[in-house]
């Protein structure tokens, strides 16, 4: 790049060149510090892998893994060497808020991107699109306000009286429900999006009614990026943590009956957190041996999703 | 249109004709059920959140006056105030700016302009897609292990700076994204503009690409930011302070924050801190509403299409 040119000319070329120099140098550091600002992502990866790992293989020390995965008691909140550690449990209140969640999400979430990508007038879709959006930015505690000072009591006076408990499992998994809608919509509506128009337009040369097309020709066409909507929703539900703390209890108890107290493994950290637990305690250890069974578990969706959201783009983009 | 197709399916069928015939009017029955409720399912989201705004606003906006704005909290309802929540808030929110914002758009414009298309950069992509899925309260133990536990003496432990750090590495992934694709809308001949006229990557991308990109940017960045003002769960793990009655003196320093003082107004049995509850969330929520709308006023005024 730098013009050498012999005696002639002298300054003119040094001057250039030094300023070359400069720029290349400039231009390696500038990149180097992007790269590293890049490589960051990775090293978060690796620092959650580290901590969950190190404090968990500390759990396992003082609590056989067998345990942990088979017993069906956990009474961690109140340690002492009758504590037992089976975390089953709070993967059942997962289970079971999530589940009730999805009994929402799922149907009203699909339903909705259909409505937006197949049905609703363009000028509609960018009021409803954004406002469905909104659902998705409520901070999560207000959602938990809304569970336990709104839903519960309806629920009680509406349908169950006083077998629904003041905290339980279906209170807080409705209103997660609601939350991820927008989760599902969105990424439903990506790929129903990219489903070709002559799909359903051979459908509807054929004589089919919309319903037909939308629920035979196009849903089945983006079933994959449908799917990779409901693991992503489901994602969200088991991470969850506000709502089900607020709204749920701290009853870790082994039960699918959703009026019941119950407690999330997301709403045992909380508790646990909200204490002064010194580290070193066993109490301290199951917070992370909980976090790392949550983290593995979100982990498997996310990358299934992926594989399917993956699965679409190649079939039509 | 569906609703005059079915009436000319209706008119145009014969008493006890065909079984074709008799078909097509209850196909377009169903049609016409089909499309109520999938309105009905768009607007089961939309009317929750009206009641849930409603049931807030009518709770929380009679306790919200001046005291309640510049008072510390109380044991006694009538006193309390949001005070140190709201500075610990303002706090949590510059610094996590201040770590996120330069990070993000840096990895953004990595990945993007710079990157080779190899595997290490596709697991990066990768990596950066699944770190946007982690649970936030996994973000929260990270924080705790290694910003308060390991790093203590130089974060000060349950620190503003532990917590801050915890919501930046939560949003960076929204950042990176979302700057992402605002880079990747600016057209090729931007960028052949500029290094035909002897520019360097760098000035091209500082002089050209970051001006172009920065609506889109910015607007994800407004959207991320806002979510991180509502974060609760990260910060109860990292020890963010439930009863504060002191102002932070530096970003060393113990800290509470609007959500974590609205989730222990929340558990409280009595109801009148319910309200106060309440009155939190509107504030929270005003705060939300306003910067939410900046981002989408920013993103209409500077929206292009090249």
């Amino acid at each position: 790049m730098a013009v050498e040119t012999g005696s002639g000319v002298k300054s003119d070329p040094q001057i250039w060149r030094r300023e070359s120099r400069g720029r290349v140098i400039r231009e390696r550091i500038v990149k180097g510090v992007l790269a590293a600002c890049a490589y960051l992502s990775v090293l978060t990866t690796f620092g959650i892998v580290l901590v969950l790992l190190e404090e968990t293989l500390q759990f396992f020390r003082k609590v056989s893994i067998v345990e942990f995965l088979t017993s069906t008691t956990w009474t961690a909140a109140f340690p002492g060497p009758s504590a037992q550690y089976g975390i089953l449990p709070l993967v059942s209140g997962t289970v079971l808020t999530t589940a009730i969640a999805c009994v929402v999400a799922l149907p009203v979430g699909l339903g909705a991107a259909l409505f937006l990508s197949e049905y609703a007038p363009v000028g509609l879709r960018r009021w409803l699109k954004p406002a469905l959006e909104i659902l998705a930015g409520v901070p999560t505690i207000v959602y938990g306000f809304f569970a336990l000072t709104f839903v519960t009591p309806l629920l009680q006076d509406a349908f169950f009286g006083n077998s629904l408990y003041g905290f339980n499992a279906l209170s807080p998994g409705l209103v997660m429900g609601v939350m991820i809608i927008p989760t599902v919509a969105s990424v439903s509506e990506d790929s129903i999006y990219a489903v070709p128009r002559s799909l359903r337009e051979g459908a509807y040369a054929l004589g089919a009614t919309k319903r037909e097309v939308a629920t035979r020709i196009v849903v089945p066409a983006a079933l994959s990026g449908i799917v990779a909507s409901f693991i992503l929703g489901i994602s969200r539900a088991v991470g969850e943590t506000m709502i089900v703390a607020v709204a749920g209890g701290t009853l870790a108890q082994l039960t699918l009956d959703p009026r019941q107290s119950i407690q999330t493994m997301a709403s045992y950290i909380v508790q646990v957190a909200r204490g002064e637990t010194s580290r070193g305690s066993i109490t301290y250890d199951t917070i992370f041996a909980v976090g790392m069974t949550l983290f593995v578990m979100t982990l498997v969706l996310n990358i299934v999703s992926y594989l399917f959201v993956r699965r679409f783009r190649e079939t039509y983009e | 249109m569906s609703q005059s197709s079915t009436e000319v399916a209706r008119q145009s069928e014969p008493e006890g004709g065909g079984v074709y015939k008799a078909s097509v009017g209850a196909r377009h029955v169903m049609n016409r059920i089909f499309t109520l409720l999938l309105l009905v399912a768009t607007c089961v989201g939309l009317v929750v959140l009206a009641i849930l705004l409603v049931d807030v606003a009518a709770d929380g906006i009679p306790e919200i006056d001046w005291h309640f704005i510049t008072s510390f909290p109380s044991v006694t309802p009538a006193n309390a105030g949001i005070l140190p929540a709201l500075i610990g808030s303002l706090w949590l929110l510059g610094l996590t700016a201040l770590f996120s914002v330069p990070l993000g758009i840096g990895a953004a414009v990595y990945l993007e302009e710079y990157a080779p298309d190899n595997w290490l950069t596709r697991l990066i992509e990768v990596n950066i897609s699944n770190l946007a899925g982690v649970p936030s309260i996994v973000y929260g133990l990270l924080a705790l292990g290694v910003f308060v536990q390991v790093l203590g003496g130089l974060t000060g432990g349950r620190s503003i700076i532990s917590g801050s750090l915890a919501l930046s590495l939560l949003i960076l992934p929204v950042i990176i994204i979302a700057t992402r694709e605002a880079l990747r809308a600016i057209p090729e001949t931007v960028r052949e503009g500029g290094y035909a006229l002897g520019a360097t990557q760098w000035e091209v991308i500082r002089g050209h690409l970051l001006p172009m990109a920065l609506p889109g940017s910015l607007t994800g960045v407004i959207l991320a930011l806002s979510r991180a003002i509502g974060e609760t769960a990260p910060l109860i793990v990292v020890g963010a302070a439930a009863y504060v009655t002191f102002l932070p003196d530096g970003p060393r320093d113990r800290f509470t924050a609007m959500p974590i003082l609205i989730f222990n107004w929340v558990e409280q049995a009595q109801d009148e801190f319910r309200l106060l509850a309440a009155a939190g969330i509107v504030v929270l929520m005003g705060v939300l509403l306003l910067t939410n709308s900046f981002a989408i006023w920013l993103r209409n005024r500077y929206q292009r299409r090249y």
